[in-house]
């Protein structure tokens, strides 16, 4: 695998630029601290930040789940009806010109300073690249595909249901992994306006007690997490919605 | 279906002519083959027959074939679906009952029995048309619409393709585009050179068909077709 060396290749060198640029400038450890001490922070405050691990995750796997579901839905629905289509287009192609981020303050006013309004804001980032990738896949099906089963008889929803939608798979695999990488980063913005669980919101408790580790600590458990979850998309791509061709 | 089937009138798709005062008509029960320069509108009256207008008016007369089945130069196999599953695809787009055993049947026909289970892409050309064979006699359609479905194979799987096609499709009304003067002239009950100002009729061997490749008759329409289809129109 050599995706894999790649990576720990990447990462050491990047852990050697962090640790040289403390040892030839000498910044305090406050502004920036050294790989050791964070490592060592991630140990000895793992139950902390496996707590707000797991209410992050939690967030971003449900928006994930829920924007999916809502993007896959919402595609099929723009494509078999061409009057949804003329009305929900320009709007969601207006929406991708506003900051979605802006929301978030109001998110918080209406959902709360609980899980729904971090999961909202995951759902609304991820939602336009899934709905939009599938959506461009669902449409450019293969013409012939189509003649072929009109031929035989079929119904515009089996039509949809038959050859669109397994034609069209790939393309919501490719929506999906962006939004593997998108999702954390609704959930993260989420929770730095108005949480009390999250690492997003450990990341702001510690720095406003200038626990400069352990904030790092938590980007550090995070950026992992984000990797991972991409990885596991992608596996799970491959294995069910990918086509080799 | 013993009912003539016929199309005269014109065409056009987006406000361009592409043919005009077409007068074709298919003899029931036998193959007609349709030859003619690239872009005269050959696909056009294919898709017409098969009630495919979709951007294509039409102006004249067309008696409706009903129930047909396609055949094209791609083989249009779903890639996701497995080669069984490919041949009943009629069924599932229809919502009917799956026939597992007349598929194996129509497989074994075309000499794919073992690879039902394989994906498409796991065959060659060859055997991925031989796949849309199968699938299009499934279909057991009256009226068979083929558009060039051997010119992308090579010479010699062409030639075994052209002779199990003729076998399966025996007694149904064939329509075959092709572009390749010896297939016209290996297969067709009736040959029509398709040109802009109508279709011209060439005398077709009468001997049953598949033809021989080598037999006088086929030698001799076929380069009866070179010569017609080399005249300037
Ligand atoms: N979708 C389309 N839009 C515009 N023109 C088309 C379209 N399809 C075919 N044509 C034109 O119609 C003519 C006839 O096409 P076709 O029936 O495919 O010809 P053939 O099968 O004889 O090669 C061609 O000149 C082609 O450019
Ligand atoms: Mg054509």
């Amino acid at each position: 695998m050599t995706g894999w060396r790649a990576g720990i290749a990447a990462t050491c060198l990047m852990l050697a630029l962090w640790q040289t640029v403390i040892w030839t400038t000498g910044v305090a450890r406050f502004i920036l601290p050294p790989p050791a001490l964070v490592a060592q922070t991630i140990w000895d405050s793992r139950a902390l930040l496996a707590e707000h691990a797991v209410v992050t995750m939690a967030e971003v796997l449900i928006g994930l789940l829920l924007g999916a579901a809502l993007g896959f839905v919402s595609a099929i629905g723009l494509v078999a009806s061409p009057t949804a289509r003329a009305l929900v287009r320009p709007i969601l192609v207006f929406s991708q010109s506003v900051p979605v981020f802006a929301l978030a303050p109001i998110l918080t006013l209406w959902l709360g300073f609980g899980l729904w309004s971090k999961i909202t804001m995951a759902l609304i980032i991820i939602y336009f690249p899934v709905t939009s990738s599938f959506f461009d896949a669902l449409m450019r099906t293969n013409r012939d595909w189509i003649g072929l089963a009109k031929v035989m008889g079929a119904s515009p929803a089996r039509i949809m249901w038959h050859i669109r939608v397994p034609a069209a798979l790939p393309g919501f695999a490719s929506g999906l992994r962006l939004a593997a990488v998108y999702a954390p980063i609704g959930a993260i913005i989420g929770e730095w306006v108005g949480a009390s669980k999250g690492l997003g919101y450990l990341m702001l408790l510690a720095n406003g007690r200038a626990k400069t580790d352990l904030m790092f600590a938590a980007l550090i458990v995070l950026a992992i997490l984000t990797i991972l979850l991409h990885a596991a998309v992608n596996k799970l791509c491959e294995k069910t919605l990918d086509r080799p061709e | 279906m013993n009912q003539l089937l016929r199309m005269t009138g014109s065409a056009a798709i987006d406000g361009t002519p592409i043919f005009s005062q077409l007068d074709l008509v298919l003899t029931p029960h036998s193959w007609t083959c349709l030859l003619g320069a690239s872009g005269v509108g050959k696909s056009t009256v294919l898709r017409l027959f098969a009630g495919l207008a979709e951007g294509i008016t039409f102006n004249g007369s067309l008696s409706k074939p009903g129930c047909v089945a396609m055949m094209a130069q791609q083989d249009l196999l779903m890639p996701w679906l497995s080669v069984m599953d490919n041949v009943l695809l009629g069924a599932s787009l229809r919502g009917e009952r799956a026939d597992k055993p007349r598929a194996r049947d129509r497989l074994e026909q075309v000499g794919l029995a073992d690879h039902a289970d394989k994906l498409p892409a796991a065959l060659s050309g060859g055997q991925r048309q031989r796949v849309a064979l199968a699938r299009t006699l499934m279909e057991d359609r009256a009226v068979v619409l083929l558009d060039e479905p051997f010119s992308a194979l090579d010479a010699l799987t062409r030639a075994q393709m052209q002779e199990l096609t003729a076998e399966l499709l025996a007694g149904r009304t064939v329509l075959l585009v092709t572009h390749d003067p010896n297939e016209a002239a290996r297969l067709g009950q009736t040959i029509l050179i398709m040109t802009p100002t109508g279709l011209v009729d060439i005398a077709a061997p009468t001997s049953p068909i598949p033809r021989d490749i080598h037999a006088a008759d086929v030698l001799r329409a076929q380069a009866d077709l070179f010569d017609h289809l080399r005249r300037p129109t």
